[in-house]
């Protein structure tokens, strides 16, 4: 082998340098269309919300606001969500704990005070009944801990090889509180974005348990339930603008999505994103961004710059945000678009991830 | 986990910024090959801190970018077989071929896998005696060795249903074919760091004396890549054309030496196509005779797949760095990530995917939302 002596006897055809057509679309459902990005996005604008119809004055947000009419009155918030996760167990959590956390944070990121949970298994055939016992047990713990009980359940059994053992939906219900009103299209310029803590523990903890992956230091998921952290903010500054819980799509696809809500720029600094070393290390070995990774028990809060100091000091007294950070701004420029100011002073764009995470080959 | 922070260090990169302002007096066009090298570039924003006068080409060094249209075509064609478990590194994934492209192929039933090393298809294919298991090996010398070393172990190990679909791309001859194209504007070249790693530097001498370019063998982080530009610039500001090694704590001139003997075992050099640039002698390595069992193209019959490309979009002028992608009229408009014309639109580490994603504000009117 020689390379060098190896050069081309005729210059290649600058000239006709193309590239090839390419998709334009997808006629079947890919698995990027599940991965909370652009894809995601797609398919309820242009196929969900088509048919089933739109609700006028309805948000895309964590929950749908449900309001009561006649005497009781009140609010309600109302969300669903559906686990597929592989492995079922991993460090920090499973499924049945995911479940509910995850659903319970939904509710609470429109400021409600989570009251009940459903649960539905979708179980394949040959699964053991002591992995569908450990999981039901560990619901009932996360769920009892939040105080916020599993009221009604269904469950499916499907032929052995389509359900990767067991897929779990769960759906919840919620009370907000008078006063309250959290959603994305109130993020407004001058707002502060804060986030509650370390960002990408949970996708790096599942990535690396499903592809057996060893980082020096074990990643656990972060999976918590919010709903406490949400009343301690709550209580000391009921003006909160916007919450979201920045799960699939990560950090990333939530700031993107509220600034296309509001019609409003966001600009982070990245110096202070609170990225943990091994995260950063994992993702920097696997070309992943940590801005993209999926959170199970973190949440991003925008408030009013008169706000901040209330609402950073409940949270760092919280044991959900004791390592809270103001990590960026509501700015008036570049409406719809999230700008990232790197470490070395230069800026960029800041896109909702196409679909699944890809690692890149070199 | 050091590496990360250290060389990432903001009042460094300070010092750097300054000492290449210092020492720029004149309009400089320097290429970056490697892709790794193009998306830090772009997302630390490092070209928008450089002076005016010194322009960063991006090189056409990502490998998903440059596997030619005929080889997707004969991936998804063997992916798509009932008896085969295909595995490739993530973002070929995504690569369209005609008309489709893997995750298209898996959503119809496919097994296609994404797998994070070769030796975890040989792996695969252990425990499946009864599949057939095909690796996509592509790549620049960086994923050589060990693409090489799964072929080595499957032969040693005797496994008759493993094989490998191969179209690796070699970074001295694009550096040449660069180097002499009559149109070139480059004038000199940040050398790709981890390839180096496997090959050493001592490719690189010849290609110095034959055009009189300087090339700096540079590293990754935004520390080495400025660096590897400060050298180029001094150099070229002297009036001075020398190899340097800009990336020591990684690459020594001998490279690594096991690793090249493995590849020389598994490989012979061939003429290949780059898509998007067309046939460039001798810059590719196929698997020699020797382990032609090893042969997804012919164990599947796939070798007289050769799908011609067609023109549309300008990415062979961006690879020149005769237009910046932001330059071509379909950028951000007709041509995005979701909807590629072209495959540096594809790979994250392609130019015109790392200008969509991270600068599309300078050239895109502020409309953009979900979706």
């Amino acid at each position: 082998m020689n390379v060098t002596d190896a050069q081309p006897d005729s210059a290649p055809d600058f000239e006709n340098w193309s590239c090839p057509l390419p998709l334009r679309s997808h006629d079947r459902v890919v698995i990027g269309h599940g991965g909370g990005g652009k894809l995601s996005a797609e398919l309820i604008e242009h196929l969900f919300l088509p048919a089933f119809g739109r609700v006028e004055g309805a948000e895309m947000h964590d929950a749908a606001t449900l309001t009561l009419t006649g005497s009781a009155g009140g609010r309600l918030a109302f969300s669903t969500d559906s686990y597929v996760v592989r492995p079922l167990f991993f460090p920090g959590g499973c499924i049945g704990d995911l479940a509910v956390n995850g659903t319970i944070n939904d509710v609470a990121m429109s400021g409600a005070v989570p009251i009940a949970l459903s649960a539905g298994f979708i179980v394949e055939e040959g699964l053991e009944l002591a992995t569908l016992g450990t999981v039901a047990e560990r619901m009932g713990d996360a769920a009892r801990a939040a105080g916020v009980p599993i009221v009604t359940g269904d469950t499916k059994v499907v032929d052995a090889g389509l359900a990767d053992g067991l897929y779990v939906n769960t759906a919840g219900v919620g009370v907000i509180p008078e006063g309250v009103d959290i959603r994305p299209s109130r993020a407004t310029p001058g707002d502060v974005v804060i986030v509650s803590g370390p960002i990408g523990l949970h996708g790096v903890a599942v990535m690396s348990q499903r592809e057996g992956l060893e980082f020096g230091t074990e990643i656990r998921s972060d999976s918590a339930a919010l709903h406490g952290l949400v009343a301690a903010m709550l209580a000391a500054c009921a003006d909160v603008h916007v919450l979201r819980d920045p799960t699939r799509g990560g950090l990333a696809a939530s700031l993107c999505e509220i600034a296309a809500s509001a019609c409003v720029g966001v600009e982070y600094d990245e110096a202070s994103l609170p990225v943990p070393a091994e995260v950063a290390a994992a993702c920097s070995f696997l070309g992943l961004d940590p801005m993209h990774i999926a959170n199970e028990g973190k949440l991003v809060a925008f408030v009013a710059a008169a706000d901040v100091d209330d609402v950073m000091a409940a949270m760092l007294s919280h044991e959900h945000g004791r390592e809270a950070r103001v990590v960026g701004r509501v700015v008036d420029g570049h409406p719809g678009v999230v700008v990232a100011r790197t470490r070395l002073g230069a800026t960029r764009v800041v896109d909702l991830p196409l679909g699944e995470q890809l690692p890149r080959i070199c | 986990m050091k590496y990360l922070d250290e060389f990432n260090d903001p009042e460094l990169a300070g010092r750097l910024f300054d000492e290449i302002a210092r020492v720029t007096t004149r309009r400089w066009a320097i290429m970056e090959v490697c892709g790794g090298q193009t998306h830090s570039i772009i997302r630390n924003g490092i070209d928008q801190l450089l002076p005016d006068r010194i322009e960063l080409i991006h090189g056409p060094g990502c490998p998903v970018c440059v596997t030619p249209l005929g080889v997707i075509d004969k991936a998804l064609e063997i992916a798509s077989r009932p008896d085969v478990i295909f595995c490739s590194f993530g973002d070929m994934l995504r690569v369209p071929g005609s008309g489709r492209d893997l995750f298209q192929v898996k959503s119809l039933g496919g097994d296609v896998r994404i797998v994070y090393s070769p030796l975890d298809a040989v792996q695969l294919a252990e425990q499946h005696p009864d599949r057939q298991v095909v690796f996509f090996a592509i790549g620049f010398e960086t994923t050589a060795p060990a693409n090489a070393m799964a072929v080595h172990l499957a032969a040693q190990r005797g496994l008759t249903n493993f094989s490998v679909l191969v179209s690796h791309v070699l970074v001295p001859p694009a550096i040449s074919a660069i180097a002499s194209s009559p149109v070139s504007r480059v004038d000199g070249f940040l050398a790709a760091g981890h390839v180096c790693s496997v090959m050493g530097t001592w490719q690189y001498g010849p290609l110095v004396e034959q055009y009189g370019l300087p090339i700096v063998v540079t590293g990754f982080e935004p520390l080495d890549v400025l660096d590897g530009i400060r050298r180029v610039v001094v150099q070229l500001e002297a009036g001075e054309a020398r190899l340097e090694n800009a990336y020591a704590r990684v690459v020594s001139d001998a490279g690594n030496e096991p690793a090249q003997r493995m590849i020389d075992d598994v490989f012979e050099v061939c003429d290949r196509q780059w898509r998007g640039i067309g046939m460039i002698p001798a810059s590719g390595w196929r698997l020699s005779s020797r382990y032609a069992a090893f042969d997804a193209e012919l164990r599947f019959g796939v070798d007289g797949i050769d799908t011609p490309e067609s023109s549309v979009c300008r990415a062979g002028e961006v690879l020149q760095g005769l237009i910046k992608p932001n330059e071509c009229e379909a950028f951000g408009t007709t041509c995005t990530p979701r909807n590629p014309l072209g495959a540096t639109m594809v790979s994250s580490e392609g130019a015109c995917a790392a200008y969509y994603q991270y600068r599309r504000l300078d050239t895109v009117p502020v409309s953009i939302g979900v979706g």
